[in-house]
């Protein structure tokens, strides 16, 4: 029952004479005796059944690593080194809290520092915060902002956005009651300029991602930053940051504000989460002001030595209460830090080789993939690739699985004009075998789907 | 005497040498060109450049100089920082647990379904509440779905009036910004003098705009709100409904429950009361419980078991959803730690826990009660943490609740939260948890005893503290006069001769 915790379990009875009670009991009278509860659950266990125990449960996962996935759609395999791993779980680290008091906690309050400084290298922008939950959090957070910023209630999004994200944009939005706008793609699967200049009118933020759901680089970044601009709307960047050594930083096309995902870099996927979203503005003191989350800055100690702080802070709802500018108080601190790690120890070379080879990965993925079905758009694809089939999606999807083989994730059911259409994704860790069982396997289900 | 490592670390760009290389990557499957065009292709990318061996050392001794609680006694109050159970660390480390993509077909991580559905099923017996969701990331992420289920349930039955909710002045500040963001108008009610909510002002706040009032038990004050009962009635006779914040439930596990208090909704902190790591600030885990009428509120998805089928599967379908307040299915790794200690310590293991947690707080209260410089606001009796406030401290000898937090770190302990809550003027907030000893009890109560002594003999080496730290007492006037938040900023000002560190 984990007696090992709890050291004073042998002490009860000293320790409550010496305070003058008489029993435990005593020290909950204040509690209603009429609602008092005695819980219904199991007893606890040894650290070696439980050992088991969950090791039974986790048995009945399939990892990527016994099936060839091509899953992606906003979570993608990529490879942890070990020591990225090895050095956020040194306990002085895991087990910190938030920083509040500075001077004993110097070693997290420097690495997120370096964190914040990686990313602003990395975005092209100065003013980057500790963290997010995670992208779709900070998607919903730069809506907010750009309303407090503009005082205007319309924020303009790709309708080519993930589910996962679109659902969270508008419920962070509910509250403020801001319109979200959704604009279509073109033929390219690209957001549609002219149909975007129709609906940006009065709008508080105009928000484009790199790459696009789709998996496609957009083109008109630029172009798309100057209409924003042209309508005094903040330019918002969504970015998964493994293309930036390759692709111009978003501060250099203009953006205002650039949000991202952290967590491809030094985390593994984890079901999901946990995650850590990218936050950064122009060092503009209108948009400082405005910026929700907590900011580690430079500053010196009482001998002028250089040191480091929690910042900025009475945007914080700790201090500024109901008129804060988010309520975020946990963040990602950790996933941030493994972001720091993974960045710094591939370096500029590191970060540009990664993204040569996740492109060069998905343009031989494209090339084998249309031996068997169509590629809607033409364009540069960086990770997914949207792919469409003339036989139904689940029926492959079913055979696949039956032969070992995650395939993608069907899309039809969020875009509905898409077809038969499923995003497929690799990265630098799919392998050329992978490919080569997929593209046999589906040769396979789509001549016996044809007999 | 405690001294904490004082090393030189430059930051990462300054240990950065030009052609050294810190990772290895595969090749890639064909030497495929694929040419970005002129107007995107990335120009600059001053990242640093190390070997492998040199981040590792850079990051270690990043470490030595932070404290957790694997270092010694972290009391910071409101934020139970126990002990972290090593085995939770290792079964979420398990390849099962990373290496599982959230869209996989159910029938490949039904292992992952089932932590999720079975951490509910524990979650809702130890709040008395009738469904979880796993989603929210954090305590406030928690607060902000309960509060937007509370808005739901009110706008689903017409009753678009209320737009009110109401916090008592001693709530975490999470909880009035939470409010705000659901777009709730925030009515602020004071505390009695005992600690607790002021049920005539409770009285006089409610009423047809009411949404809610959200309500911490035991408070921050570690006391517990002995008219919860009262104040239920005076919230649902009104209308409104009652958000429970989980942050100290450690101080009643397996004594009562929120659901059978009154409360409609309930977040908990994974990462306080279950023992989930706080990783300096995250990831942590604020899953929100409903009582049955409000289930259909709940963010999608969520997880179901086909008892017939001995199948685990996520249900979108619940078309008065609030939707979705973070991506996926929240933070999955955190969720299977929780579950692991939840297992480890069972029915007798959690009771145990809050009669310690409780035990310690009031043995710590009663041994630092009487002191020179520290008062005792409120009623004695507390739960799991205490509030003392050291306004006679600075009245008396200039020695301020920020001063004795730092001469606190000089002997190697973690000072406790300090001037929350707002109602207690030079508030020392201590929460020592189930997992200290006796014997770390009695130290820090003998150096808080010391500190009071150097405070009315010598002032100054309190109000100059902390001397044996990685740095000393931090500029943070000068952090927000001239924000220097990235390596980028910082070069610029130093290019500029503004910045001399």
């Amino acid at each position: 029952m984990g007696k090992q915790y709890l050291p004073n379990l042998a002490h009860v009875n000293e320790m409550l004479k010496e305070i003058g009670f008489n029993s435990i009991d005593e020290l909950f009278s204040d509690v209603p005796k009429e609602v008092m509860h005695e819980f219904n659950l199991p007893e606890g266990k040894s650290e070696y059944d439980v050992f088991l125990e969950m090791n039974q449960i986790l048995d009945k996962n399939k990892t990527v690593l016994e099936m060839p996935s091509f899953l992606g759609a906003g979570t993608y395999f990529h490879y942890i080194p070990a020591h990225v791993k090895y050095l956020i779980e040194r306990s002085e680290f895991l087990t910190s809290y938030t920083p509040y008091q500075a001077e004993i906690s110097q070693g997290m309050l420097q690495a997120l520092f370096e964190y914040q400084s990686l990313i602003a290298e990395l975005v092209g922008l100065e003013i980057v915060n500790a963290s997010m939950y995670d992208w779709g959090t900070a998607l919903g957070e730069a809506a907010l902002m750009a309303a407090r910023v503009t005082k205007k209630n319309k924020f303009v999004v790709p309708k080519h956005l993930s589910p996962e994200k679109r659902r969270v944009l508008e419920t962070y939005v509910a509250g403020a009651g801001m319109e979200i706008v959704y604009v279509d793609w073109n033929e390219k699967g690209q957001l549609d300029l002219e149909k975007l200049k129709e609906s940006v009118e009065n709008a508080a933020g105009v928000y484009i991602e790199m790459p696009n759901f789709f998996g496609l680089i957009e083109e008109n970044i630029v172009e798309v930053g100057e209409i924003a601009h042209d309508n005094k709307a903040l330019f918002v960047v969504g970015v998964d940051p493994t293309i930036l050594g390759i692709v111009e930083a978003p501060g250099e096309l203009g953006a205002d504000v650039v949000i991202g995902e952290a967590a491809f870099f030094g985390n593994p996927m984890n079901f999901g989460g946990p995650r850590a979203g990218i936050f950064a503005t122009r060092n503009d003191r209108k948009l400082i002001r405005q910026m929700p989350g907590r900011i580690i800055g430079m500053t010196k100690d009482a001998d002028g030595k250089r040191a480091f702080v929690m910042t900025l802070q009475t945007r914080e709802q700790h201090i500024r209460r109901a008129k804060a500018t988010s309520n975020i108080c946990s963040n990602e601190a950790l996933v941030a830090v493994a972001a720091a790690i993974h960045l710094a120890s591939l370096g500029p070379q590191g970060l540009k080789k990664l993204g040569e080879i996740i492109l060069k990965n998905t343009a031989y993925f494209k090339k084998r993939i249309s031996e068997v079905a169509e590629l809607p758009f033409d364009g540069i694809n960086f990770k997914d690739v949207l792919v469409q089939f003339e036989v139904p999606y689940d029926v492959i999807h079913e055979r696949l699985l039956e032969k070992n083989i995650h395939g993608g994730y069907y899309i039809k059911p969020h875009f509905p004009e898409l077809g038969e259409s499923a995003l497929f994704a690799v990265t630098e860790t799919t392998r050329k075998e992978w490919i080569e069982k997929l593209i046999v396997a589906l040769k396979e289900i789509i001549a016996e789907a044809e007999l | 005497m405690y001294r904490q490592a004082k090393w030189d670390e430059p930051l990462i760009f300054e240990l950065s040498k030009p052609g050294r290389v810190g990772f290895s990557l595969p090749d890639p499957i064909e030497d495929i060109e694929v040419n970005i065009p002129e107007k995107l292709k990335r120009k600059k990318l001053e990242l640093p450049e190390l070997s492998e061996p040199e981040v590792v050392r850079h990051y270690t001794r990043l470490g030595e100089m932070n404290y957790g609680v694997d270092s010694g006694i972290y009391p910071l109050g409101s934020c139970t920082m126990k002990y972290n159970p090593k085995i939770n660390e290792e079964i979420a480390g398990h390849p099962k647990v990373a290496f599982i993509h959230p869209y996989q077909d159910e029938r490949t991580a039904q292992g992952a379904l089932q932590i999720m559905w079975e951490l509910e099923q524990w979650l809702k017996e130890i709040t008395g509440m009738d469904r979880f969701t796993l989603q929210p990331a954090a305590g406030a992420n928690g607060e902000f779905t309960g509060v937007m289920i509370i808005r739901a349930y009110h706008l689903d039955r017409g009753e678009t009036q209320r737009n009110e909710m109401i916090v008592p002045d001693s709530a975490h500040g999470t909880n009035p910004a939470s409010a705000t963001m659901a777009g709730f108008k925030v009515i602020e009610i004071p505390s009695n003098e005992q600690g607790m909510v002021d049920l005539e002002a409770l009285e006089n706040a409610v009423g047809e705009r009411t949404a809610g009032l959200m309500l911490t038990n035991p408070n921050t004050l570690g006391i517990f709100e002995e008219d919860i009962l009262e104040i239920a009635k005076i919230v649902h006779k009104a209308g409104g409904l009652l958000y429970y914040d989980g942050a100290n439930l450690n101080g009643i596990l397996g004594k009562v429950r929120p659901g059978d208090m009154g409360f409609d909704v309930v977040h908990v902190n994974l990462h306080k009361t279950f023992s989930t790591p706080h990783g300096g600030g995250g990831p942590g885990a604020g899953p929100v419980g409903v009582k049955d009428f409000l289930k259909d509120f709940l963010p999608v998805p969520v997880v179901e078991y086909d008892e017939e089928n001995n199948r685990y599967y996520l249900n979108y379908d619940l078309p008065k959803s609030i939707g979705k307040v973070k991506e996926f299915y929240g933070n999955f790794a955190v969720l299977v730690k929780a579950l692991t200690y939840l297992k480890i310590m069972g029915k007798s293991g959690l009771k145990a826990v809050s009669e310690i947690a409780v035990l310690n707080a009031n043995y710590l209260t009663q041994k630092l009660k009487g002191t020179k410089g520290y008062e005792l606001p409120n009623k004695e009796l507390r739960k799991h943490e205490v509030v003392f406030s050291a306004e006679p401290m600075k009245k008396e000898t200039g020695v301020k609740a920020l001063d004795v937090a730092k001469r606190l770190l000089d002997h190697g302990l973690h000072a406790p939260t300090i001037y929350f809550p707002l109602i207690v003027h030079e508030a020392l907030m201590i929460e020592p948890t189930e997992t200290v000893t006796k014997e770390d009890l009695d130290y820090y109560v003998e150096v808080l005893k010391k500190i009071s002594e150097e405070a009315y003999s010598n002032p100054e080496v309190v109000k100059s503290a902390p001397h044996n730290t990685a740095v000393r007492r931090v500029d943070d006037v000068l952090a927000a006069k001239r924000p220097v938040i990235t390596w980028r900023m910082y070069k610029q000002l130093k290019e500029k001769g503004e910045i001399d560190i």
